[in-house]
């Protein structure tokens, strides 16, 4: 047969349906091997989602079936008394609110703290610079557990236990040596020529970092924003050790551990609190998730 | 939801915002005076905008580390709750006996039992199995699910979104609904392996299966994670490279081999370390499904805890935190010299 240099559309969709099941420029995968894929991927999945689907049947489930059995997703006589019980009943939407002020009011500070410094470190060069570049990044290598001591000995000098005053400053600070890290990796990718020019024409150096260089890393402002807000978010033994027992000054995390803990596990507030909490991280998470990555390679080291 | 307890909240963080926006600006003010004004030093702008996150760290790492690292040469407990001064405790008194100890602390986490009968190289070990079990199951199975989401195929991007959900999932709710899923009556593991034929363990008070129970939720917590970075390193590579290795003939174990791993490793090698620091350090996954329950469950770091909050003895926890400091130090620097990680990465 002669070549044919205008496929004729049974050949164009032969194509199309071999590349649809290509590795990656690679070679065409036989059926066999495609049924495979699908079935590990498909365990995987299954593995992942199993433990969600459960606590949604738990929380859907009535009061008297809370240690049943009964494995069903959808439970029988479904119902969201669980989800009125603790939006109403417990102090459940207190210490979302709760953890909401301190996550935004902290993640913004540490976002200033970390954008300034690393913006000294990015386009400065001065004794000490290397030094504490490192050190910022063995700062990542230190236990929660260790300065837990020290800061509650001086929260408790300072009169700061049970109070929220001791857990925003600490949110504040200890995400600053990751998010500076980032920041430093994105500024030092765009070119100093930009600010440069700007200072041709009048601007101060603050100025063009301010006008030029900050509007420029957006991208990377908003994913240190992100990361400061889920690690504060999800933070939990600092703030067991500042806030004490009380328990409408708890954060979230805590609260969900005393559905856990307290006597014996209370399964359905835990269940639908679970879920109420879940859903906007999660999609949060996969709105983003793509980011965060980046963030993560981006501040991390480079290869 | 109490409005004024919501209030108060406000008031207080609000409040304590304010503060730190009156200090900086003081702080910078009298920088700004001494440096630009006054000393008018060349550096002086680097240093007005490092000095208000320096001075944090400072207050809240650096200071606490000085601190920890002077208490650990001394005896202070909640028995002994007293100053101990500077240097050492070697000045103070605490009940009319001397504070300073020298370095017994550092000898006693070596031949005394860090916790109540288990000693330091015990909770190691079991640290290092905890460690390197995890980060070979993150590594191997994040691996191996991004190798196979490469590709183009039906329902990746569904696959994709489900897989995540355990990384997405806030940790301490997957935590507190594992605990309570491994309640070995109640729980849906037993459960799930009754419906098999298998009597599930009691997850709870044996230590085999509790152990095992910590991994296995961390491992399902931390493969999510891996298999995403990972797949990002390998959607960088160009498919061009495949096809060019197919055309000599290459086998597609060799370009795995031959192109795959070696244009993975930037990902890769600080992929491990970051996976390393972070189950070497993690305190969650230990403390939710174990709660200071079983002492061969414990790592370093829940031991470290314990030896603070549970058993009070500061002076003694000060020391065992340095100790396990200085084991995660040891093998960062060892791997980052071997793997030459951070090459380039102060430039």
């Amino acid at each position: 047969m002669t070549s044919t240099t205008v496929p004729t559309p049974v050949q164009a969709a032969a194509v199309r349906e071999s590349r649809l099941a290509t590795s990656k420029g690679g070679r065409a995968d036989s059926p066999l091997k495609r049924a495979i894929i699908h079935a590990a991927l498909f365990l995987a999945a299954l593995i992942a989602i199993v433990p969600v689907l459960r606590v949604f049947s738990v929380s859907l489930r009535p009061n008297n079936q809370l240690l049943s059995r009964d494995l069903n997703v959808i439970p029988e006589g479904a119902t969201l008394a669980s989800y009125g019980h603790v939006l109403f009943e417990t102090d459940f939407p207190q210490w979302m609110f709760n953890s909401l002020l301190i996550t935004v009011g902290t993640s913004l500070v540490g976002l200033i703290f970390a954008a300034t410094s690393a913006y000294g470190f990015s386009r400065f060069k001065f004794p000490g610079r290397g030094v504490g570049l490192t050190a910022l990044l063995a700062t990542q290598l230190i236990p929660a557990t260790m300065l837990l001591v020290p800061i509650l000995i001086l929260a408790i000098q300072l009169d700061l236990v049970g109070t929220y005053r001791g857990l925003v400053i600490a949110y504040s600070v200890t995400s600053v040596p990751f998010s500076i890290w980032i920041l430093k990796g994105y500024y030092d990718t765009v070119p100093i020529e930009l600010e440069e020019a700007a200072r041709i024409d009048g601007c101060s150096q603050l100025e063009a970092f301010v006008r030029v260089l900050l509007p420029l890393s957006t991208p990377a402002l908003a994913i240190v924003f992100l990361f400061n807000f889920l690690a504060a978010w999800n933070e939990f033994v600092l703030a067991r050790v500042l806030i004490g027992s009380q328990a409408d000054l708890f954060t979230w995390p805590l609260g969900i551990l005393r559905f856990q803990a307290q006597f014996q596990t209370q399964w359905g507030d835990l269940a639908a609190a679970s879920v109420l909490v879940s859903i906007p991280i999660v999609a949060l998470f996969l709105y983003s998730s793509k980011w965060l990555i980046n963030g993560v390679t981006l501040g991390g080291v480079k290869g | 939801m109490d409005i004024d307890r919501s209030v108060a909240a406000l008031s207080e963080v609000l409040f304590t915002l304010a503060v730190f926006a009156v200090g900086v600006a003081i702080l910078e003010g009298v920088l700004y005076l001494v440096l630009v004004r006054w000393l008018k030093a060349r550096l002086a702008l680097p240093i007005l905008l490092i000095a208000p996150a320096l001075l944090g760290l400072l207050a809240l790492i650096v200071y606490p580390l000085v601190w920890e690292l002077n208490v650990s040469f001394t005896n202070m407990s909640l028995n002994r709750l007293c100053d101990p001064g500077f240097p050492a405790g070697l000045l103070a008194t605490c009940k009319d006996q001397p504070m300073f100890l020298g370095l017994d602390n550092y000898i006693n986490v070596f031949t005394r039992p860090v916790l109540q009968v288990a000693g330091f190289f015990q909770v190691f070990w079991q640290t290092i199995i905890w460690t390197v079990v995890n980060v070979s199951f993150h590594v191997g199975l994040g691996l191996g699910l991004a190798l196979l989401l490469n590709r183009r195929m039906r329902l990746k991007g569904v696959y994709r979104a489900l897989i995540v959900l355990p990384w997405a999932i806030p940790q301490i709710v997957s935590l507190a609904v594992w605990r309570t899923e491994l309640n070995a009556e109640f729980g849906m593991v037993n459960q799930l392996l009754a419906l098999v034929g298998i009597g599930g363990p009691s997850w709870m008070t044996d230590p085999f299966w509790n152990f095992f129970a910590m991994i296995m939720v961390n491992v399902w917590l931390g493969v999510p994670f891996m298999m995403v970075l990972l797949l990002g390193g390998l959607q960088s590579i160009p498919g061009d490279l495949y096809e060019a290795a197919e055309i000599d003939g290459a086998s597609s174990r060799q370009s795995f081999r031959h192109i795959t791993l070696p244009l993975l490793r930037p990902v890769l090698v600080p992929s491990v370390i970051l996976g390393t620091v972070w189950t070497f350090n993690n305190f969650n996954v230990p403390f939710v499904i174990n709660q200071l329950e079983l002492e061969t469950s414990d790592t370093l770091v829940t031991g470290l805890f314990r030896a603070a909050f549970q058993y009070n003895r500061y002076g003694f926890a000060g020391a065992y935190a340095f100790v396990v400091f200085a084991v995660l130090l040891v093998f960062v620097i060892v791997y980052v010299r071997r793997s030459g990680a951070l090459r380039g990465a102060h430039e």
